[in-house]
């Protein structure tokens, strides 16, 4: 419980807000997914250039949100910068908060949509390339689709 | 989870334009209530000498306090602040009248203090209208009185907005509800001591106003009750503000309001036009040097220190936070700052799309506030809004597009 709002983010989470990571976005890119909606408040568009052996050669991100938000796909972005689309895969909503230390409550759901944001550019290549990535599913959100699920915990501030 | 934070240490001087949020306590008044603290710290309710002077000294606050809204001293009572008011002269009203009625009238724009105490009493079988307001954020006193009905108890309209700023034809809305018969609350807590509110003129029965919005401490604030309009209390216990609100008055804290509400009355007009003046600045600043920006509120009929704008394809709290880092201490009505779904009820009832109302700041100022100031926040806001497109998706679409 902290009653300050604002210290309710973590050091890296301030860090990956402040100074994002690969923030930007590539020219004909491999693959290319944006998740989340204007309405809630948050869309993330990840963009992926993956070579011929399926290695993430560059990924850029842009966000339109708060800042867990930014911090959440900037930190997803180094997560599978280098990697093999199979460890892209396998990167969780729980591993970028782990390596972020740790979310607010009210918070979390933009991890979420880190996670999606990363199926949906992953999906997005492999229907360019004509491939089945074993265990990637199609990507539900779209920007002009409805809500998606939040994770939510009715708490409010107000003056 | 690791919450130790060290952002904010290398920090320029803050620049703190969140004054509907809370202000400074002025020196005279914080020295006006600390021998309240240590050396006259009786109890006003004792019989002697010594709580005596502390009971003389809070009569004299509530004069002062009375005096800035045209009321009579007995008709005030000390409360907590804002929020406890409000539910007093709800809750009670709608208690002591359920007989005559269950209907109450309110509006769209309401702080929650007043929104949730509706909600709460609607669960409770009152029947509450919230009244719809313009795209300026205006109440229709048309509407209002169209709104009545035989089982109608209580209208209570926000005085002036803590979001947008905008002031409601209160002595408009009060005329219709006196000639109707019912009765009339106001929600003042941003006005008091900024804008002139005259009771009588105005025809409020009941008013709610907060001592850290002018200057004074928190957690203190009043109810005005209007005489003859006699409303059970909402808290039980001892005889103390002549039976209505009990609770050992927190006399350093009434010392404090009484003298904030003195200065704030004595400063009125010549605070308002100086702070109108810096936030017309603000205002011009932010829409000349920010493509895509738009004030949201009513241009004119708004109170002297508040500007709320909206920055489209950004959203707010990253925005609240990167100017944070710049020095500039603003607030926000997207949802993400508040950990609802939905962003602030206000900006919606004024009819902004989510997306818009995401991208939204309060800029609240004082007169302490200088243009430098002022000159600065713009800047930063700029910069800030600058970054924040340039990593904004639906920016990149709307340049796409063309439409940006
Ligand atoms: C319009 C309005 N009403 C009520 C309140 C609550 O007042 P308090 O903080 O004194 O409880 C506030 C501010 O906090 C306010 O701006």
């Amino acid at each position: 419980m902290n009653t300050s709002t604002k210290l309710e983010y973590s050091e890296k989470v301030v860090d990956h807000f402040t100074n994002p990571r690969n923030m930007g976005s590539i020219e004909n890119a491999s693959g290319v997914g944006t998740v989340g909606n204007a309405k809630c408040g948050d869309i993330m568009r990840v963009y992926l250039d993956i070579d011929d052996g399926g290695f993430i050669r560059d990924v850029k991100f842009k966000t339109f949100g708060c800042g867990a938000a930014i911090a959440t796909s900037s930190m997803a972005t180094e997560l599978v910068k280098g990697k093999h689309i199979k460890d892209a895969l396998a990167m969780t909503n729980k591993s970028v908060m782990d390596a972020l230390d740790g979310l607010p409550q009210v918070k979390i759901h933009c991890s979420l949509l880190a996670e999606e944001a990363m199926h949906a550019a992953l999906w997005d290549y492999a229907q360019k390339k004509g491939i089945t990535i074993e265990g990637l599913k199609k990507p539900k959100s779209d920007i002009h689709e409805d809500e998606h699920d939040h994770d939510h915990v009715a708490e409010e501030e107000e003056d | 989870m690791n919450i130790k934070r060290t952002y904010g240490t290398n920090m320029p001087k803050t620049i703190y334009l969140d004054n509907a949020a809370t202000t400074a306590v002025k020196r005279e008044v914080f020295d006006a209530m600390a021998p309240y603290f240590t050396e006259q710290y009786g109890n006003p309710s004792s019989i002697h000498e010594f709580g005596a002077r502390c009971g003389v000294a809070c009569d004299e606050a509530r004069a002062k306090v009375a005096k800035v809204i045209g009321a009579n001293p007995q008709e005030i009572y000390f409360t907590s602040g804002g929020t406890e008011s409000d539910n007093w002269a709800i809750k009670s009203t709608a208690y002591a009248k359920k007989e005559k009625g269950r209907h109450i009238i309110t509006t769209r724009i309401e702080h929650h203090a007043v929104m949730e105490t509706c909600e709460f009493l609607k669960r409770d079988g009152f029947d509450v209208t919230f009244l719809d307001v313009d795209d300026q954020g205006l109440v229709d006193p048309a509407k209002l009185e169209a709104a009545i009905r035989p089982d109608t108890i209580l209208i209570s309209v926000i005085y002036a907005n803590n979001e947008i700023g905008t002031v409601q034809p209160i002595a408009e809305i009060g005329r219709i509800a006196r000639a109707r018969g019912v009765l009339f609350h106001t929600d003042a807590v941003q006005a008091f001591g900024h804008v002139p509110i005259d009771v009588d003129a105005e025809n409020i029965d009941l008013l709610s106003a907060s001592g850290h919005k002018i200057h004074g401490p928190k957690g203190i604030g009043f109810l005005y009750m209007r005489k003859g309009v006699k409303l059970p209390p909402l808290m039980h216990g001892g005889h103390h503000e002549r039976g209505r609100r009990a609770g050992t008055l927190n006399v350093p804290g009434i010392v404090g309001l009484g003298k904030a509400a003195e200065i704030a009355g004595a400063e009125m007009a010549a605070n308002a036009e100086r702070v109108t003046a810096l936030r017309d600045r603000l205002i011009k600043g932010m829409l000349s040097e920010i493509p895509h920006s738009r004030l949201n509120g009513h241009p004119t009929k708004r109170l002297p220190g508040n500007a709320n704008l909206s920055f489209r394809f950004v959203e707010g709290e990253s925005l609240l936070m990167m100017v944070d880092e710049k020095g500039v201490s603003a607030s926000t009505g997207s949802a993400c700052a508040s950990g609802s779904l939905d962003p602030s009820h206000v900006l919606l009832a004024i009819g902004l799309p989510h997306e818009i109302a995401h991208g939204s700041l309060r800029f609240s100022l004082s007169e302490d506030n200088t243009e430098e100031e002022i000159d600065y926040a713009v800047e930063a806001v700029r910069e800030v809004v600058e970054r924040l497109r340039s990593m904004s998706p639906l920016y990149e679409d709307a340049v796409k597009a063309g439409g940006a």
